[in-house]
């Protein structure tokens, strides 16, 4: 650089003082991975010799250590930024394994607990003519209980939700419109036991004392559903871009039909996904269906309208209550097959978003 | 099939704003006409007056009588749905339906408002409308391909097909060359070139030069200032306009210079 017979703006280029090292001292490339191993193993070896081994310490301390070790030697070669950067780093993987830990775990606690009784026997028997501490019997009539009363509960409120939603994007305005959301704001906050009770004054008033029956169940899952698939239904509906209906309004196309054939479709897979998260917001509840769909059922009963109907979560409180140990392996079977249901559902919403999406190239 | 349109004495409003004052003009059948003026003058939104699509928009509200041929559009048993197929309407933003194929976005029109068609008779109008809009050597051979896979001129051609595919009388084009680069703009300006044989079209364009080179008449809104009311300044040849406007306003405008 012979900046000598040019500008004076750049100070004392004859020194060479001024002049910026662009580089940094920065550790390997592998160090954080041999790091935590090495962690790991030495905090391993320490509490393996003072006999005081266990999974939760082990993790706690290889941790402390890895983050102290790799933030001190990160600020004596690299600086001060780049250290703050691998403390933060070491916090978010630290807080998101946090997350997952509850998860993982009550998933590998079903899956351990469940796999004992859970097998073709246990899903295509019902409880009729079982003690119930007898080694027999399975939760058949509890799955068509559950899958006849989440399919009703869906049948009505996907129609309504949509169709609400579509009201509230496309044609309210106003006072109505602010009125509509805070009561559908309010309904999404309703406790599940209270929408329990309403369905049994509401068949009380209709059809006299202890004529609860599978449909009640619906329609109390229903006061439920309703106000989740108008929320995420309006927001997928929003996201619809207004240049899409201008396009189809500008062909002269009537608004209903825009709506049916247009704004629709474009949301198709956020709306199916929406759906099927209400779906299994509403397949675990318990409370409003033990009110409703009556916990003592022990036979496969295929009409909502007729007698008591059981499903997985009744079935899986009515045997805790029992108390045995058979009661306990059957509980969480049961508790295996829900969960296998509502992952078979979100795989199904998956493939359904998929179908639907818009296409491009 | 062109249809002349009579506009006396129209006031736009957004609610109690007025945002465009007392426009008259007449816009004649089988010729481009050319809207210049500054952003927020108006143009657009007369424009979408022509075709009732301001509409769409609560609370915007018309004063004033538009005739297309003899028939007031704002008349009191006049349907807009049934105005806008007669007098479409092309955007800013390419807008072709993400769900459908090009196939079945040039039929849309058609298809939506559920016309019976026989499969023979769709795939003559796709393909008249898509060679109508110089688009079908490109697509002839994945015309079941999504529209939107298409580049964002063929996308804006594919949205000309579209409107030309319900036969309409009138085309109104709201800036559809300014997000596209210059050989896509130059084959939209072919294709109003040619579609003015049987179409009028009235252009909204931000570009002098465009407004020269596809209009036979322009028109010059502008606005004395902000909050003020959108005003047509001036009308005239498009030749005239930019070689020996009457208003200083226009020259100034046309020139570059201002105030």
């Amino acid at each position: 650089m012979n900046t000598t017979t040019t500008q004076p703006p750049t100070p004392g280029p004859e020194t060479g003082t001024e002049r910026v090292d662009l580089r940094r001292g920065s550790l390997p490339r592998h160090f954080p991975g041999v790091l935590l191993a090495s962690c790991a193993a030495v905090v391993a070896g320490i509490l393996l010799l003072f006999g005081t081994f266990g999974f939760l310490l082990w993790g706690l301390l290889t941790a402390a250590a890895y983050v102290v070790i790799s933030v001190t030697a990160s600020a004596r070669v690299e600086g001060s930024r780049k250290a703050k950067d691998r403390l933060v780093t070491s916090l978010v993987y630290g807080c998101f394994l946090l997350a997952m830990l509850p998860l993982v775990s009550v998933l590998w606690t079903v899956l351990v607990n469940g796999l004992a009784r859970f097998d073709g026997y246990f899903l295509t028997v019902s409880m009729n003519g079982v003690l119930p501490s007898m080694d027999a019997g399975g939760a058949y009539h509890a799955i068509v209980g559950t899958l006849m009363i989440t399919g009703m509960a869906t049948l009505i409120s996907v129609p309504i939700g949509v169709m609400a939603a579509v009201y509230l994007v496309e044609y309210a305005q106003g006072r109505m419109k602010r009125i509509i959301m805070f009561f559908v704001d309010v309904m999404t906050g309703i406790p599940s036991i209270v929408a329990g009770l309403f369905v049994v004054a509401l068949w009380m008033m209709l059809f006299g004392p202890g004529r609860t029956n599978g449909a009640a169940g619906a329609i109390s899952l229903t006061v439920l559903m309703i106000p989740v698939v108008v929320r995420s239904s309006e927001e997928m509906l929003r996201l619809v871009p207004q240049d899409l209906r201008e396009a189809s309004y500008a062909l002269g196309v009537p608004k209903w039909r825009t709506i049916t054939k247009v704004v629709l479709p474009t949301s198709a897979a956020g709306l199916t996904t929406g759906i099927m998260l209400a779906i299994a917001r509403v397949i675990g509840e318990t409370a409003p269906l033990i009110l409703t769909a009556g916990t003592s059922a022990i036979s496969i009963n295929w009409n909502l309208f007729d007698g008591q109907m059981m499903n997985l979560p009744v079935f899986i409180y009515s045997q805790v209550r029992m108390g045995g140990a058979i009661n306990y392996e059957r509980a969480w079977a049961a508790a295996l097959t829900l969960i296998l249901v509502v992952m078979l559902l979100f795989f199904l919403a998956r493939m359904l978003g998929r179908l639907f999406a818009p296409k491009v190239r | 099939m062109a249809k002349r349109i009579d506009v006396s004495g129209l006031h736009v409003y957004y609610g109690d704003f007025l945002a465009v004052a007392d426009v008259s003009m007449t816009i004649e059948p089988r010729s481009v006409t050319a809207f210049i003026g500054a952003s927020g003058c108006g143009k657009s939104t007369f424009l979408r007056t022509l075709n009732r699509m301001h509409e769409v928009t609560p609370s915007a509200r018309v004063e004033g009588k538009v005739l297309l041929d003899d028939l007031d559009i704002y008349g009191p048993d006049v349907d807009p749905v049934m105005v806008r197929s007669e007098v479409g309407m092309v955007f800013q933003k390419a807008n072709p339906f993400p769900t459908m194929s090009i196939y079945d976005n040039v039929i849309a029109g058609a298809r939506l408002n559920n016309r019976r068609m026989s499969k023979s008779e769709a795939d003559d109008l796709v393909e008249q409308s898509l060679r109508g809009a110089n688009l079908w050597e490109e697509v002839k051979d994945r015309l079941n391909r999504p529209g939107s896979g298409l580049s964002g001129g063929q996308q804006q051609r594919l949205c000309i097909a579209r409107a030309t595919a319900v036969r309409p009388s009138v085309l109104l084009m709201d800036e559809p060359c300014s997000a596209l680069d210059p050989i896509s703009t130059l084959a939209i300006e072919d294709l109003i070139h040619q579609l003015k044989e049987d179409y009028t079209i009235v252009i909204v364009t931000h570009n002098m030069h465009q407004a020269a080179r596809v209009s036979d008449r322009t028109a010059f809104f502008n606005l004395e200032a902000p909050g003020k009311p959108g005003k047509l300044i001036e009308m005239g040849e498009t030749n005239q306009i930019f070689t020996r406007p009457e208003k200083k306003e226009t020259e100034n405008y046309i020139t570059g210079r201002f105030g």
